[in-house]
């Protein structure tokens, strides 16, 4: 009996065993991976796909999925560089941005709910056209020379107590999530809608609203990572974030939450996330080619869900 | 078919469930298997038919000692199994669902679609259904599900035939139908498991009975030589007395009324009203629309004309969630698709249609859930190793006492029971009873829906008799009986 409990424990932690296990092993063979900067450089890489896997995590939860978070990024970032370009102070666009990609989220959450169309399909309709309207929007072409605000570039690059920003505000929303997904009554919907929404909805949970809400944090969240990238980077790009909807998506499976929704964990979706930043810089500083890299992500991919499968 | 099973010991994650159980099947017989719920009867015959793997004992089949791997085994050895718990995939047509993996083909390898229809249509004549090959499962209710998954086991030709509470979702004459089947299998010489909380069943139906405590075998006897004091008493170990515990009624003034509601093709102008303190009971045949009826009232259906007065005053249900503002409650007939959060823990679900009550600026209060949940439990008897078991693996009965500890602490004023009894065993239906007797005499309207007479005639101050979406007379306590009930339900009039 213990032995059988001890081995779900292991299940349970599959991915944080593989996380320790990859940075020991990369760690172990390569002296530039284990530093302190090369730790805080890696985090604050993982803080952008991050934010967004924790939104992600909220829509698969319910059993929805978001593919639009990408453009969103994109379309979010490039009105917060036009705004900014046309005077209005750096701080309060960068506001209007988060309610701008809370706003695009919305609009795919309308298409789940009072639409009625499957959720892959209705992101996928957003995503494209999302895309469409940054291009439209840009012309196609980079929006750069957004003077040097101390706010957009302290989101990015500023640093507290030696740590960077990014990485602090990726601490303290993984704890809000956690909070709001572990001991709210929002959280107790989100799950009770993708495990059996007739029976939620018969107990009174609204799951349109739930939907709702979580298309709009995931929109938000989104906003959130392209504001990071936009202080980094100093310029909108009309491909920015092209993508990322995989990343986010490899995290929260990494992290074992179920695709059919209601099952999974905020924290794992944390793990998931640092899984995907370690292979991504670990295998930088191995020097191993881009395509390689690829299939040996998907390779970790298949491995930590395998193992983390209980039935 | 002659089984023996001797000595079983089963346990899941090192609680034990079965412990040296056992029975002995004759050949030609119908054998009752008795016991409360989560005495282990569902998984002694998962057991046997090579869904769970036991720890000790011994299987003997015929007097060769046999371990089944898995059920297309046992169903070759000419064993079948009619679960508890409905296995059906409701995107099917009923035709898919009954020949699913066993489709009769074609000598080009294409499904003969022409041969499955002809063989669905004659197994359901002889169950006398009237359900269309061709329809979505999804379409029918519990009851007609419940009768496909049976005449799915009557295409088998089964030399033992187990079913686990076939008659749970059936009413009357169904079940009639029903044991007219199962009797002709036994002239056959088809030996039949028959696991069943309905005390009047067994007592009509079956030769033998063996009663499980616990997980442990207590005895087995000739129905000839028992009686039903003498069976609860070795189920439970006491007696449990009358079996509808008496209610002191102190029925008050009109609290609830239902005017002229309509949903079109469904049920037409259905009116009636229900005092405080009062239980009205619905009673009428499977597919009557009384539960369509129930959902409607709880908003839960689309197109629905007609007004609900709650104290005299005109609410507007929307959607479920304004129903429970409004203080209405509602205990669903399908605990699998509507009732519960299978994969989520006892908990979970408990707190599921309390979560105003248990948090602060919602934020859940840990300790407050814990404490209510654990109410329900202990109220309720659910037989659980804690709270955090999860519903999957509950014994039925204690997945429907669930349900049922999920709504009475919302404090409704009118609460809703459709089938609250469904499957559940002859000592808990009584705390179930007892518990709608208190919320009655807290002023609580309370309108159930059964289809277990007796239990309507027991537990209702008032009748509503419903046939063909149409309420057909409403009989007080004291002119109802079992036979004007089924005359109203079946089309008479008196
Ligand atoms: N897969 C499982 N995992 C853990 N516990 C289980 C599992 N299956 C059954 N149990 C437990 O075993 C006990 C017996 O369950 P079982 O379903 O055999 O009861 P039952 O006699 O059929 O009851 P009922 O009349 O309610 O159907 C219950 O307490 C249940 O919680
Ligand atoms: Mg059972």
């Amino acid at each position: 009996m213990n032995n059988k409990k001890a081995v779900n424990r292991l299940q349970d932690f599959g991915a944080l065993i593989a996380l320790i296990l990859l940075v020991i092993v990369i760690g172990a063979v390569s002296p530039d991976f284990r530093t302190v900067s090369n730790f805080l450089s890696l985090l604050r890489q993982s803080s952008i796909n991050g934010f967004i896997a924790f939104g992600m995590t909220c829509v698969i939860l319910t059993g929805g999925i978001d593919l639009s978070v990408g453009s969103t990024l994109a379309l979010s970032t490039a009105l917060c560089a036009g705004l900014i370009k046309s005077g209005v102070p750096a701080g309060p666009a960068m506001l209007l941005a988060l309610l701008i990609g809370t706003a695009l989220g919305m609009v795919s959450g309308v298409l789940v709910t009072k639409g009625r169309l499957q959720p892959f399909i209705a992101t996928l309709v957003t995503m494209t056209v999302y895309r469409g309207l940054t291009m439209i929007y840009m012309d196609g072409k980079p929006i750069s020379g957004l003077g040097d605000s101390f706010v957009l570039k302290f989101v990015g690059k500023g640093k507290l107590f030696g740590i960077p920003v990014p990485v602090i505000l990726f601490i303290i929303i993984f704890a809000v999530f956690m909070f709001l997904l572990e001991k709210t009554v929002f959280g107790r919907r989100v799950y009770s809608t993708g495990s059996n929404w007739k029976a939620a909805k018969l107990a009174g949970v609204n799951i349109d609203r739930t939907k709702l809400a979580v298309y709009a944090i995931s929109g938000g969240m989104a906003a959130l990572s392209g504001l990071i990238l936009l202080s980094r980077l100093g310029s909108a790009q009309p491909n920015l974030g092209d993508g990322y909807e995989l990343d986010a998506i490899a995290a929260v499976a990494l992290g074992g939450t179920s695709m059919n929704g209601g099952r999974g964990r905020i924290w794992g979706t944390f793990v998931g996330v640092l899984i995907i930043a370690v292979l991504n810089n670990g295998l930088n500083i191995l020097g191993v080619s881009s395509y390689y890299q690829e299939v040996v992500k998907g390779i970790v991919i298949l491995i930590a869900v395998l193992s983390d499968r209980k039935r | 078919m002659q089984i023996e099973m001797r000595g079983i010991d089963k346990s899941f994650g090192g609680n034990a469930v079965l412990k040296s159980a056992g029975f002995l099947l004759d050949h030609g017989e119908i054998h009752a298997l008795m016991g409360e719920n989560g005495a282990g009867k569902s998984t002694l015959m998962k057991i046997l038919t090579g869904v769970y793997t036991k720890d000790a004992g011994t299987v003997i089949v015929n007097g060769q000692e046999v371990c089944y791997k898995n059920p297309q085994e046992a169903e070759k050895a000419g064993i079948v199994f009619i679960h508890q718990e409905l296995n059906v995939l409701f995107d099917l047509t009923v035709e898919e669902n009954m020949f699913l993996g066993k489709e009769i083909r074609s000598r080009l390898g294409v499904c003969d679609k022409k041969a499955m229809r002809a063989e669905v249509s004659k197994v359901l004549d002889r169950l006398g259904v009237k359900i269309a090959p061709d329809q979505k499962m999804s379409e029918l209710s519990v009851g007609q599900q419940q009768m496909i998954e049976i005449a799915k086991a009557l295409m088998v030709d089964a030399q033992v035939l187990i079913m686990d509470e076939p008659t749970a979702a059936l009413t009357q004459s169904e079940t009639e139908v029903l044991f007219q089947v199962v009797k002709n299998l036994r002239k056959k010489g088809v030996s039949i498991v028959y696991i069943s909380h309905r005390m009047e069943e067994i007592f009509e139906l079956c030769d033998r009975i063996t009663i499980l405590r616990d997980g442990s075998y207590i005895d087995t006897k000739r129905i000839a030589d028992t009686d039903m004091n003498d069976v609860v008493k070795m189920m439970i170990g006491r007696e449990i007395g009358e079996r509808y515990p008496a209610r002191d009624c102190r029925i008050g003034k009109t609290i609830f009324q239902v005017k002229g509601l309509t949903c079109p093709g469904v049920f037409k102008d259905v009116s009636f009203e229900v005092h405080e303190g009062e239980v009205l009971g619905v009673a009428g045949l499977m597919g009557a629309g009384r539960t369509e009826i129930m959902q409607a009232i709880f908003g839960n259906m689309p197109h629905v004309t007609g007004t609900i007065l709650l104290d005299g005053k005109e609410i507007q249900n929307k959607d479920p969630r304004e129903a429970m503002k409004n203080g209405i409650g509602f205990i669903t007939e399908d605990r699998k698709v509507e009732g519960l959060m299978l994969e989520e823990s006892i908990r979970k679900n408990i707190a599921l249609a309390n979560l105003g009550r248990i948090s602060k600026n919602g934020v859940i209060q840990k300790k407050a859930e814990q404490d209510l949940v654990q109410e329900g439990i202990r109220e309720l008897h659910i037989k659980c190793f804690n709270q955090e078991h999860e519903c999957n693996n509950l014994s039925g009965g204690n997945q429907q006492k669930v349900v049922f500890a999920k709504w009475i602490y919302t404090e409704p004023k009118v609460l809703i029971l459709d089938e609250p009894t469904r499957g559940v065993d002859i000592g808990a239906k009584k705390e179930i009873y007892t518990i709608i007797n208190e919320l009655a005499a807290k002023g609580v309207a309370i309108i159930m829906v059964s289809s277990e007479l007796p239990e309507v005639l027991g537990m209702s101050d008032r009748i509503m008799v419903v046939r063909e979406g149409l309420v057909r007379g409403v009989l007080n306590k004291e002119e109802a009986n079992q036979e004007n009930i089924m005359i109203l339900a079946t089309g008479g009039s008196l």
